[in-house]
């Protein structure tokens, strides 16, 4: 389903700045597979979702949707294919328009946007059964603007608008990072329920180690641009937090440099 | 008075279309586009010219509509492709079409368009056909209207234009073309392809500001390369003073808003040159000043009102605290 194939890239290469922010990376995802990317900050996480959603271009290797290879397409049209969910609750919705308008523009995702009316009866009745799977009671204020709504419920808003047309490809970035424990909680929650229901293939960036544990049928560790450790499965499931530090240590030979970043 | 007063009303119809195209740069897309100042006259320069030629005047007036949408593409176009900040590109945009538009007019500076049949001619014409013209416009003109069918056309017109735009603005493309001016990287992330939208939303604006110059200029009966100076202003104005006064609950209430502003500069303006010592040439500081006034008023009164709102909460708290030292007071005797 998503294939990257020898990505490198350097940032302010030549210079005193130079940064190997991936070198060499390659993943295999199966479709309905979910992988959690876990690392410290400049491990390379955040780089390698802009790397697969296009809004940076690698200097060498590839990446591939369903076996075709998307690298010089650009972010906007990869997009069609890729639902994403950011770390700003402000930044996956339009603060100015209404709930419905919101999910009528991510409906339209995966189509060709025409001169029809966005939201229409048979639309609001759609959106409406899918608001009411998040149990916010959002269902019955669709005509709000979005601006009025909290942090959490955006960002509910942002993952229902990122997987209901059933992208070939998830990519959530610590999407629940800017929110309290509790919000965060059930964000983390719900992104399980969606992900189950629409078996999507899901990429999922967190500094946060119990979520990258709990949530996630797979797990890699990346440090310095590498992908240092890889478990799937059986595995995955008996990883605990103490586990994944004793194995950063055997594997790097030294303490995680931020544990405090790491856990979250 | 009242024939100034229903004129007003009727150059500011006109100039509502223009408004509404800065509202869509200005609000919708959030992009500062100062080609309006250019291609205000280039709408009227290309009509005219068509006009002048002996074409029909429709075909002028849509062939001038079409010219505004190609200079707003260039301007999209420049800042979208040539990465050029939004309020330079529309700035080179406008001096460029100053030159552009002179050729346009066969190096004259002005064209006038006096005896030739424009649109509104053809439109009285076709109203004083009717057989009830007589005396309806006899009854009109008492309480000012000397053109009915004009100021009804026009009025007709912006309403098409309105819903229209009312409508635009609610389909995929339209959402999607908000979306841009107020989320450009979450609209990105969901395939919509934002050059391309505000290529097409700085055109579109383009085109109703030029339809409104090739409009002006028939009703006139003239076109004239300067005649777009400050245009940009007057179009802020009205989009100001309309959102001001008329609310921005929905798209319909802002555009009706807009269309309001509009009529509503124009009084103010005619009512303004009726001062003794203000003369024509005053236009465009009498503009500046309400477009100044427009700004800053709603922000004074609001913080009025939150000041005296904290003083009168104040003034409460103080209140229930005496009240609850007379009660003590009593308990205590």
């Amino acid at each position: 389903m998503l294939q990257l194939k020898q990505v490198s890239l350097t940032f302010n290469e030549g210079t005193m700045d130079e940064k190997k922010a991936l070198q060499n990376v390659n993943i295999e995802l199966k479709s309905g597979e979910f992988l959690t990317v876990i690392g410290s900050n400049g491990a390379g996480k955040s780089t390698l979702m802009n790397v697969i959603s296009g809004s940076v271009i690698p200097d060498t290797g590839n990446v591939y949707i369903d076996g075709k290879a998307v690298t010089p397409m650009q972010e906007y049209k990869r997009s069609r294919m890729i639902g994403r969910v950011f770390q700003d609750p402000m930044a996956g919705t339009a603060p100015s328009m209404t709930i419905e308008e919101n999910l009528a523009m991510a409906w339209a995702r995966d189509k060709k946007r025409s001169l029809k009316p966005g939201v229409s009866k048979k639309r609001k009745t759609l959106f409406r059964e899918h608001l009411a799977a998040l149990n916010l009671g959002l269902e019955d204020r669709l005509s709000a603007k979005v601006g009025l709504l909290s942090g959490g419920e955006r960002q509910a808003l942002s993952l229902l608008m990122a997987t209901f047309t059933e992208p070939n490809i998830l990519m959530l970035d610590e999407h629940t990072a800017a929110l309290d424990p509790s919000r965060a909680e059930l964000i983390t929650n719900i992104t399980g329920d969606v992900v189950e229901k629409f078996q999507l293939t899901t990429l999922m960036v967190t500094h946060n180690m119990q979520q990258a544990l709990d949530l996630g049928t797979r797990l890699i560790m990346m440090d310095k641009g590498q992908i240092i450790l890889d478990v799937a499965g059986k595995e995955k499931q008996e990883l605990t937090i103490e586990k994944l530090l004793n194995e950063f240590q055997r594997i790097r030979g030294e303490q995680l440099t931020n544990d405090k970043a790491v856990l979250g | 008075m009242m024939v100034a007063f229903f004129g007003a009303i009727e150059t500011g119809i006109i100039y509502a279309l223009m408004a509404l195209g800065v509202y869509l740069s200005f609000r919708v897309l959030d992009f500062p586009d100062l080609t309006v100042d250019g291609s205000f006259v280039t709408g009227a320069a290309v009509s005219a010219m068509f006009i002048v030629n002996g074409q029909p005047p429709l075909a002028a007036t849509i062939l001038g509509m079409a010219a505004g949408f190609l200079a707003g593409c260039i301007t999209g176009l420049l800042h979208t492709k040539g990465k050029i900040n939004p309020l330079l590109s529309g700035i080179l945009m406008m001096i460029a079409l100053y030159s552009i538009n002179l050729r346009i007019m066969g190096g004259q500076s002005n064209v006038p368009l006096l005896n030739e049949s424009t649109l509104f001619t053809s439109i009285t014409g076709l109203w004083n056909g009717f057989g009830i013209s007589q005396p309806v416009n006899q009854f009109l003109s008492t309480i000012g209207i000397t053109n009915p069918s004009i100021i009804i056309f026009a009025l007709i017109l912006t309403l098409v234009v309105k819903f229209l735009t009312d409508y635009f603005l609610k389909t995929e493309i339209g959402l999607a073309l908000r979306a841009t001016g107020d989320n450009k990287r979450m609209i990105r992330s969901l395939s919509a392809n934002t050059d391309g939208l505000i290529i097409l939303g700085i055109g579109l604006s383009n085109a109703l500001v030029a339809l409104s110059g090739a409009l002006v200029a028939q009703h006139g009966g003239f076109a004239d390369a300067g005649m777009g100076i400050g245009m940009i202003i007057i179009g802020l104005a009205s989009v100001i003073i309309g959102e001001a006064l008329f609310g921005t609950k929905s798209i319909a209430r802002i555009t009706l808003a807009v269309i309001g502003g509009a009529v509503i500069y124009r009084i103010v303006v005619s009512l303004a040159l009726r001062v003794d010592f203000l003369e024509t040439g005053d236009m465009k500081l009498i503009t500046a000043v309400i477009v100044i006034g427009a700004l800053i008023t709603p922000k004074v009164l609001e913080s009025r009102r939150e000041k005296r709102r904290r003083l009168r909460k104040k003034a409460e708290l103080s209140e229930a605290a005496a009240a609850e030292e007379g009660r003590n007071q009593n308990a205590s005797t």
